[in-house]
């Protein structure tokens, strides 16, 4: 569990504190997928480098597994470091070394391991990111799904109770960031490890995220289950990260919902419930008649969700709605 | 071809070769051997980096800049009793080691810094993720990332120190300078001038295609 009670951090930038993250309280769950979402320059970058102290805070408490690790000294932070692992945009692999001898690197830097154990843990690492024929490459003669997924060993190579991905997928295409996504769901859910996520793609965290803090400015200006963010965003911030990640122009659906008649209605189907027929069924026993303006059936993470906005025209209104919401829909008037 | 050659005597430039291999690779050695460490702390206590000594830093800098602003000709003569002091004379293949590591080791020392900086910011903070301390980072990870860029250093350190030791003549360093200075130069025999030139020309282009090959040899990039 990653405790932070009033975690502050601000820059000296001549003679001047500009702020990079205004007082923040949050806990992180052992064994939760977490996303921090936000744009560029958010300061998401600061807070995940802050459970590690790449970046010490300049005020409150960071507390990891009830210890409270901005008390540790330099060694006890050294091997603090070796139980939260890291991975990168752009993979940060050493070019001098070979791929098996990158993986071992936090081993050897550890010291504490035999050169037999190394070997072995290198070998499991290796066939896990399915990467055992390119051993002995070096970093230059791979893609970047591969290296990131070198990233990946490396980090787990001292078995950390904690990764830290700092935007690991925003440098790869959408086929190699599905995959590297799916192994690092792999690992959350085999190895039971902490994950912190740091995107500004609400995409990812979608897919593979349990809870989710969006940070504006600085500030998280948002939190709580990802189907509960994703599917009722508050903050415009979210708001902006949702639509963006729909492809949706809000403009456009604007003057779409101008042109339709009737009332406008936005059903949010989850789990089971999305399966089912059940706009039909209610539109005979209330006699109201419907059009889809818009819709999208996607997963959240391994729950189904569906929502769409329709209009209604005629019939019972009211039927219609105690029906879906007798059905467990959720049911929003936007008109 | 006899005649044009006459005052070139093939056993004297053999010895003077050899004395500037000498003093070359001497040189190079302990330039190598204290450049790399003043290197290494140049980085370190450089702006926003591992050890951050704005003091140390600027103290460093200057020794280093002040070697390297003085003309090596007169770093030569400067050194001079300093020589005497160190190896008991300024003569000879000997005597003009020190003020060629003098030239040397300062000029390596800058090269090392930069290569260092040119490694990427976010190696360095992935290892220190890992937990590593300082000196893992630097023989670990910093030191082999910048191989390459050391191995083009010390080539071109060593090629300043081929044409260093020439000058190393004028106050009788021995080697090809040596022997250019005293028959080339004061007796005007010209082609010994030629061919102490021309060896020193084949001397440079060996040392520079040897380190090419290392530099390629090292490069993982």
């Amino acid at each position: 569990m990653i405790v932070f009670d009033q975690v502050q951090k601000s820059y000296q930038v001549g003679g001047r504190a500009i702020p990079a993250l205004h007082p923040t309280s949050m806990t992180i769950e052992t064994g939760e997928v977490f996303g921090i979402v936000g744009h560029s320059g958010a300061g998401k970058s600061t807070l995940v480098r802050l459970i590690n102290l790449l970046e010490p805070p300049t005020g409150g408490r960071i507390l990891v597994d009830d210890e409270n690790i901005t008390d540790y000294d330099a060694a006890e932070l050294r091997a603090f470091r070796r139980k939260v692992g890291m991975i990168f945009q752009h993979f940060n692999l050493l070019s001098s070394k070979t791929v098996a001898d990158n993986i071992a690197f936090p081993m050897k830097l550890a010291g504490i391991y035999s050169r037999t154990e190394i070997r072995e843990r290198v070998e499991e690492l290796l066939a896990r990111v399915s990467l055992t024929d390119h051993a002995n490459k070096y970093p230059s003669q791979l893609s970047g799904g591969q290296k990131q997924r070198v990233g990946i060993a490396r980090a787990l190579a001292c078995r950390p109770t904690i990764l830290l991905c700092d935007e690991a997928t925003s440098a790869l295409d959408p086929q190699t960031t599905q995959s590297v996504l799916r192994l690092l769901a792999d690992i959350n859910r085999e190895l039971g490890l902490t994950i912190v996520l740091i995107t500004h793609e609400m995409d990812v965290v979608r897919r593979v995220c349990d809870r989710v803090a969006v940070m504006d400015a600085g500030e998280v200006v948002e939190m709580g289950a990802v189907s509960d963010v994703f599917l009722h965003p508050q903050h415009p911030t979210t708001r902006d990260f949702v639509f963006e990640s729909e492809n949706i122009d809000r403009d456009e659906m604007q003057e779409d919902l101008q042109k339709a008649s009737g009332r406008i209605l936005r059903l949010t189907f989850r789990g089971e419930s999305t399966y089912k027929p059940l706009l039909g069924s209610v539109a005979r026993e209330s006699g109201v008649d419907f059009s889809i303006l818009s819709g999208r059936i996607d997963h959240i993470k391994d729950t189904p969700y569906g929502q769409l906005t329709l209009s209604l025209v005629g019939g019972d209104l009211e039927v219609a709605m105690k029906a879906l919401e007798a059905a467990e829909v959720h049911v929003e008037v936007v008109r | 071809m006899e005649a044009l050659l006459s005052n070139v005597d093939w056993a004297e430039i053999g010895i003077a070769s050899w004395d500037t291999l000498v003093m070359v690779g001497m040189s190079l050695l302990f330039s190598v051997l204290i450049g790399l460490p003043i290197g290494v702390l140049l980085f370190l206590f450089g702006k926003r980096q591992l050890l951050e000594q704005p003091v140390a830093y600027a103290v460093l800098s200057f020794v280093v800049n002040v070697l390297r602003s003085v003309p090596f000709i007169i770093l030569l003569i400067v050194m001079i009793p300093f020589t005497v002091m160190l190896i008991g004379t300024s003569l000879g293949v000997a005597g003009a080691i020190p003020p060629l590591v003098a030239g040397g080791a300062p000029f390596f020392a800058r090269l090392v810094e930069t290569s260092l900086r040119e490694v990427d910011r976010g190696i360095i903070e992935a290892t220190q993720a890992m937990g590593a301390n300082v000196r893992q980072i630097i023989f670990g990870a910093l030191l082999p990332e910048a191989l390459p860029g050391i191995i083009a250093g010390i080539t071109v350190t060593a090629i300043t120190l081929v044409s260093y030791a020439a000058m190393s003549g004028v106050i009788g360093g021995g080697g090809l300078g040596d022997l250019a200075i005293r028959f080339g130069y004061q007796r005007f025999q010209t082609d010994v001038m030629v061919i102490t030139v021309a060896l020193l020309v084949i001397f440079v282009q060996l040392l520079q295609m040897a380190g090419d090959r290392l530099v390629l040899y090292f490069s993982r990039k």
